[in-house]
C-alpha cells in the first residue's frame, strides 16, 4: 500500500521533471516545476520528513516559483520570433543531444554509486528506532539548542540576500 | 512503514531528479529555466538529505535539509535579480544572444 502511494508519487514527480525539460513553454515548465515540488513534498511525508515537507511547499512554490513567475513575466520578448539560418534546427539538435548524454552520463554515475554504496548498514542497526508521531517538537529543540549557530547564521544570510537583491534591481536615476 | 520502503528507492528518485535537473541546466536557452533546473537539482538533494535521516532519532539530515532550503531560496532571490540586470541590458534572456562581455 505504501509502495504504491510511492511509485505514485514518484512517477508524478518524474513526469513532472520530464515536462519541464521537454516543454519549449516557459510557463509550462514553471507550472510543471509545481507540480514536481509538489510531488517532492509527497515523497517527503514518504520518507518519514513532515515538517520538510510543509517547509518545502511553503517556501519553494510559495516563494521560490512566484519569483520565477514574475521573473519570466518581467523578461517577457516582445515577439517569439524564430532565428533563421541554415544550420539551426541542426544546432538545436545537436546541443539538445549532448545535453541529454551529459545528464544520462550522471544518471549513469550516481546509480553506480548508489549501488556499490553499502546503504544497508547505514540505516540497519546504528540508531535505535524512535516513534513519534510527528518530527517537529525535536526539530524545534533542536533548532534552539544544538542547531542555534546556523539558525542565526541563516538569518544573516537571508538579510544579505535581501540587501544584494534589492540593490541590483534598483533602477538607475539620471547619470 | 520504515520496513517496507526501502533506501534504494528514494536514491534512486534522488538520482533521477537531479540527472532532470542536470539536463535542463545544459539543454535549455532560457535564464529562467536553467534557474529552474538548479532548483530541481538542489530539491533532488534534499531528497537524498531527508531520506538518509529516516532512521536517526537526532534528525541531523532533516535539520540540513531545512538549511538548504533557506540557502536555495536566498540564491534564486540574487540570481533573479541577476537575470533581471542582464535583461535590462541585453533586452533578452536568450543564452545565445547574451554572449558579449563588451559594453
Amino acid at each position: 500500500m505504501i509502495q504504491a502511494a510511492f511509485l505514485f508519487f514518484l512517477l508524478f514527480t518524474i513526469g513532472s521533471a520530464v515536462v519541464v525539460l521537454v516543454s519549449r513553454n516557459v510557463l509550462y515548465s514553471a507550472y510543471s516545476l509545481l507540480l514536481t515540488f509538489l510531488g517532492l513534498a509527497a515523497l517527503y511525508v514518504l520518507a518519514g520528513a513532515d515538517f520538510v515537507a510543509v517547509t518545502q511547499i511553503l517556501v519553494y512554490v510559495g516563494g521560490v516559483l512566484v519569483l520565477l513567475v514574475f521573473g519570466v513575466m518581467l523578461t517577457r520578448k516582445p515577439d517569439a520570433e524564430r532565428r533563421s539560418g541554415p544550420n539551426v534546427i541542426r544546432t538545436e539538435h545537436v546541443r539538445t543531444g549532448v545535453g541529454l548524454l551529459v545528464a544520462g552520463g550522471v544518471f549513469a554515475l550516481l546509480f553506480t554509486a548508489f549501488q556499490k554504496g553499502a546503504f544497508i548498514r547505514a540505516e540497519a542497526e546504528h540508531f535505535e528506532p524512535v516513534d513519534r508521531l510527528t518530527t517537529v517538537p525535536d526539530l524545534g529543540i533542536q533548532l534552539m539548542t544544538g542547531y542555534a549557530l546556523p539558525f542565526e547564521v541563516a538569518g544573516v544570510l537571508l538579510l544579505a540576500a535581501l540587501i544584494g537583491a534589492a540593490y541590483l534591481s534598483k533602477v538607475e536615476s539620471e547619470k | 512503514m520504515n520496513a517496507e520502503l526501502p533506501l534504494s528507492y528514494f536514491l534512486l528518485a534522488s538520482a533521477v531528479l537531479f540527472s532532470l535537473g542536470l539536463g535542463v541546466v545544459v539543454v535549455k536557452r532560457n535564464a529562467i529555466v536553467v534557474l529552474m533546473g538548479v532548483e530541481l537539482m538542489l530539491s533532488a538533494a534534499n531528497l537524498n538529505l531527508v531520506a538518509f535521516s529516516r532512521h536517526d532519532p537526532a534528525l541531523q539530515g532533516q535539520l540540513f535539509g531545512l538549511f538548504v532550503i533557506v540557502v536555495a531560496a536566498a540564491e534564486a532571490v540574487v540570481a533573479l535579480a541577476i537575470v533581471l540586470l542582464v535583461y535590462r541590458h541585453f533586452r533578452t534572456v536568450h543564452l545565445d544572444e547574451v554572449s558579449k562581455l563588451k559594453h
